[in-house]
């Protein structure tokens, strides 16, 4: 079956299998691999985009869902080319190691803020409790949502 | 121009990532992430079966399937049918006899991945199932039937220290279990191997060991060493999980077979299946102490299941039994190690390699001597305490530092956070947070330390080394620094240590640290805590030896041609252990303390860890953001092994490969962690650093069973503990 969908502003069109995922569609058929596949299941939140505007696992989501919607993933995070606050934040706080989780975790607390700018400690956990890091404990991952959460408050 | 000593960006600095932006960006690219035309997808069949004899494998209905090259069994591997780290003792592909569940029968590459999944259901294989040997102490029974023609022992070792049978005023005794554990890296096991003009192979493959994958290729391949090229791929963590071959043989025997490029990428469940685990252990010890606390005597006996095949066992044996009287002086002990070959899954590296399991006991083991003689557990443990100097069960001295006493009393200068009352708190912040249906009525507190340590680096006479090259050119913005070697950041951020070692040696700011392969010589693996020290080592030393030419050509201003030189790094010479276990195994240690504050609800089962501290002695922090990143992100895996994380076997079948049913810590899991450097320069090592990515894997597990034991009352035994040991008080 043929799959239109909008992906970071742009109508793309891939023919695939209907059991296809959005998030195959996106890394086998349109060459985005900043999802990250490592659980299929949607426990582990790497593959984490925005669909009309709501963050999902696209694991979990059919190709054939998406069709004729709005998608947007961590390649569509950067404005003008210059990092995206929270991008920034996770370079400085040292809340990248092996960086697989990252774009997930990226996408997943630029959602939060978006939505809160100034959340409490227990809401960012609870935000970001679908999304897994094995390197880090998640301590400079919280350091980094504190920082880019006052720069864009900042910014505002 | 002379060159500076330090620079900006230099080593001491908490420098940011060099592979930082790429990485937030979704721009760096992963094993999983490779693709070229006309390549194909290679996938496994594994056996069903714990122990089995295969009858008969007929692939033809596989072969004939729409979209599939290639269906490969173990008589299409052309040359060494085995493969193995220390000993190759696991086969390419099972041709008589699988020996766990899991184990690869056969592969196939097919035009997409769904195909060649597809085509591995139309593998007929025909087993005759044989009963599996899944418990390691009926491994050891004469009955028992062997997993491998040599018997059930990978290896046993003794040290016998001092006079074994010294007497003491007071003994305690327990047997003290630890599960399973999985190293659950995010980016699943993957590589592409691409065929090449000269009848070679290059493999771009996410790895932790680029030349020891390439040892254990290119003869099962019946290829020569330069026709079988690795590229480092992006590795997406590893933790041990990388050390072993996983898929690495299967691709290129695909590509070569196929004469396509071929790509292996595993799901998570396949991952599961497709690399050693952690040890399970089951330790005996009972320690021995005059009534001033002082310890005269320790007996352990330890057994740790290797599974199916040797891997790392013999080494992490090694390690369990050289460490089983824990990070005190005892001048008589007697410590005898088993690791023991099973029918289940293989067992092999993972952070803290065997120190983990010994911690565990002998840290219970103290707390239960401090009660039994009626002395604060602390005091106990600072009374012990080794130092510089001691001498060690196994005859050899610490030669460098030991900062144990400084350790625990910077722990126990740390503040406990403030007791809250259950009843008007968030129910996040209750044990199993919203998931608790109680009102907070049956919350107890308890806090529990460990202290333990790690050895630096492999032991017991391993020739270990890491060859660096390093080139300084001048071109139109300046002088620029390229640096090669074949250690693999995994993440823990090697590639940006070099960069740091580069700009403080040289004085020049613009360092490019270049892919590693396998056309320079080995940089050991990125594992044992080991890549600061020794590739590290061997930068400095070429960074050193380029210093020397260009100050020779008059400084970097008067630079007319590049300079380049290459350098070889080894650490001081081990030596083997003897008959009774005395040598002189390990280059240096690293030690960690760790106090872990925890609620249990006792009428759920249910667990909060409120806090964890950790302070670690790491020589002298080269990046100082990086190493507090590996000090929390050791906890994390610690804190699973205490309370979540068990790979669950029964019959010697894998009950919960996925992340649906083997939890690793989530945010929510994970408290906050305060960690601290003790910073002590190591002597003999570049810069005083010591490695710092296992010590606090190390010490969490036993300080949160503490904790538990402190607020239950209760004699936990067995890690990871499970609601069941804790209801019902």
């Amino acid at each position: 079956m043929v799959v239109r969908v909008k992906v970071n502003g742009e109508w793309r069109e891939a023919e695939v299998w209907a059991g296809t995922s959005l998030l195959s569609l996106l890394r086998d058929a349109l060459n985005l691999y900043g999802s990250k596949n490592a659980c299929e299941q949607g426990e582990c939140g790497s593959c984490s985009v925005w669909l009309d505007g709501a963050l999902v696992c696209s694991c979990l989501v059919l190709a054939a869902q998406a069709h004729e919607r709005d998608v947007r993933t961590v390649e569509g995070l950067r404005d003008d080319g210059r990092l995206h606050p929270v991008q920034e934040a996770f370079v400085e706080a040292g809340a990248v190691q092996c960086g697989f989780c990252t774009p997930g975790f990226v996408v997943a607390v630029a959602d939060l803020l978006q939505r809160d700018p100034d959340p409490s400690p227990a809401t960012v956990r609870e935000a970001l409790s679908g999304n897994l890091c094995r390197c880090t404990g998640y301590q400079k991952i919280l350091d980094a949502v504190s920082l880019a959460a006052a720069r864009l408050r900042t910014q505002a | 121009m002379s060159i500076e000593i330090r620079r900006k960006g230099g080593i001491g600095e908490s420098v940011r990532r060099v592979d930082g932006i790429p990485k937030v960006k979704g721009e760096f690219e992963y094993a999983s992430d490779l693709r070229r035309d006309g390549m194909l997808w290679g996938a496994t069949l594994r056996s069903p079966h714990p122990h089995a004899r295969i009858v008969t494998i007929d692939v033809s209905a596989a072969a004939a399937a729409p979209g599939v090259f290639a269906v490969l069994t173990a008589a299409d591997v052309p040359g060494k049918k085995t493969f193995g780290l220390d000993v190759q003792d696991q086969p390419v592909l099972a041709s008589d006899v699988v020996r766990y569940a899991g184990e690869a029968v056969a592969i196939v590459a097919a035009e997409d991945a769904e195909l060649a999944r597809a085509a591995l259901k139309k593998i007929a294989v025909n087993y005759a199932v044989l009963t599996p040997v899944t418990d390691m102490e009926e491994a050891l029974e004469p009955t028992a039937t062997p997993v491998h023609p040599q018997g059930n022992v990978v290896r046993t070792l003794q040290i016998v220290h001092g006079d074994p049978n010294a007497r003491a005023d007071v003994w305690v005794e327990g047997t003290y279990e630890t599960g399973m554990q999985d190293q659950a890296p995010l980016g699943p096991e993957s590589g592409l191997a691409a065929p090449a003009a000269d009848g070679g192979v290059d493999l771009f493959i996410a790895t932790q060991w680029l030349h020891a994958d390439l040892e254990q290729l290119a003869p099962c391949l019946d290829l020569p060493p330069e026709k079988v090229r690795l590229h480092l791929s992006g590795v997406g963590g590893a933790f041990g999980a990388r050390e072993d071959v996983s898929m690495q043989i299967h691709a290129c025997l695909l590509a070569l077979h196929t004469k396509r490029p071929v790509k292996m990428s595993y799901g998570r469940q396949e991952s599961f299946y497709g690399h050693v685990h952690r040890h399970p252990s089951r330790i005996w010890m009972r320690h021995g102490a005059l009534h001033d606390g002082t310890l005269v005597n320790v007996q352990a006996r330890l057994l740790v299941d290797g599974g199916a095949y040797t891997s790392t066992s013999p080494a992490v044996i090694g390690n369990a039994t050289t460490f089983a009287a824990g990070p005190y002086e005892v001048p008589n002990a007697r410590l005898v190690g088993t690791a023991v070959f099973t029918n289940n899954p293989p067992c092999g590296a993972m952070r803290g390699f065997g120190a983990v399991q010994a911690c565990f006991a002998y840290e219970a083991q103290m707390d239960r001597l401090a009660a039994a003689l009626n002395l604060d557990p602390q005091q106990l443990r600072i009374k012990n305490a080794l130092r510089s100097g001691s001498v060690l069960p196994t005859g050899q001295p610490i030669t460098g530092t030991a900062p144990v006493r400084e350790c625990l009393q910077r722990l126990r200068d740390l503040p406990l956070p403030a007791e809250e009352s259950p009843l008007d708190r968030d129910p996040m912040l209750l044990p199993g947070g919203t998931g608790n249906v109680g009102h907070g009525e049956s919350i107890k507190r308890g806090v529990g330390v460990a202290v333990g340590y790690k050895n630096l680096a492999y032991s017991e006479g391993f020739d270990d080394s890491s060859e660096a090259w390093v080139r300084v050119t001048i071109d139109r913005e300046g002088p620029i620094a390229e640096v090669k070697t074949a250690a693999v950041d995994v993440g823990q951020g090697i590639d940006t240590i070099v960069t740091q070692i580069v700009r403080t040696e040289l004085g020049i700011d613009r360092v490019v640290v270049r892919q590693p392969d396998t056309t320079i010589g080995s940089s050991g693996s990125s594992s044992a805590s080991r890549q600061t020290m020794m590739t590290g080592g061997a930068v400095q030393l070429a960074c050193q030896a380029v210093r020397t030419e260009i100050e020779r050509h008059g400084g970097l201003q008067d630079l007319r041609r590049p300079v380049e030189a290459s350098r070889v790094f080894h650490h001081r010479p081990t030596r083997k252990l003897d008959a009774d276990g005395q040598g002189d195994p390990h280059v240096s240690f690293a030690f960690g303390a760790a106090r872990a504050v925890v609620e249990v609800d006792t009428d759920l089962g249910l667990v909060r860890v409120v806090q964890l501290a950790v302070v670690q002695d790491v020589g002298r922090a080269l990046n100082p953001q990086s190493v507090l990143g590996q000090i929390e992100g050791g906890s994390a895996q610690g804190l699973g092994l205490a309370l979540m994380e068990e790979v669950a076997l029964i019959d010697g079948l894998v009950k919960n490969a996925s992340f649906t049913d083997y939890l690793i810590p989530t945010i929510l899991d994970m408290p906050p962690v305060v960690s601290e450097m003790v910073e002590e320069p190591e002597p003999g090592l570049p810069y005083g650093a010591k490695g710092v990515g296992e010590p606090s894997t190390v010490v969490v597990p036993a300080a949160v069973v503490a904790a538990l034991r402190q607020a239950t009352g209760r004699d936990l035994r067995r890690a990871p503990v499970k609601p069941d040991d804790l209801v019902g008080l």
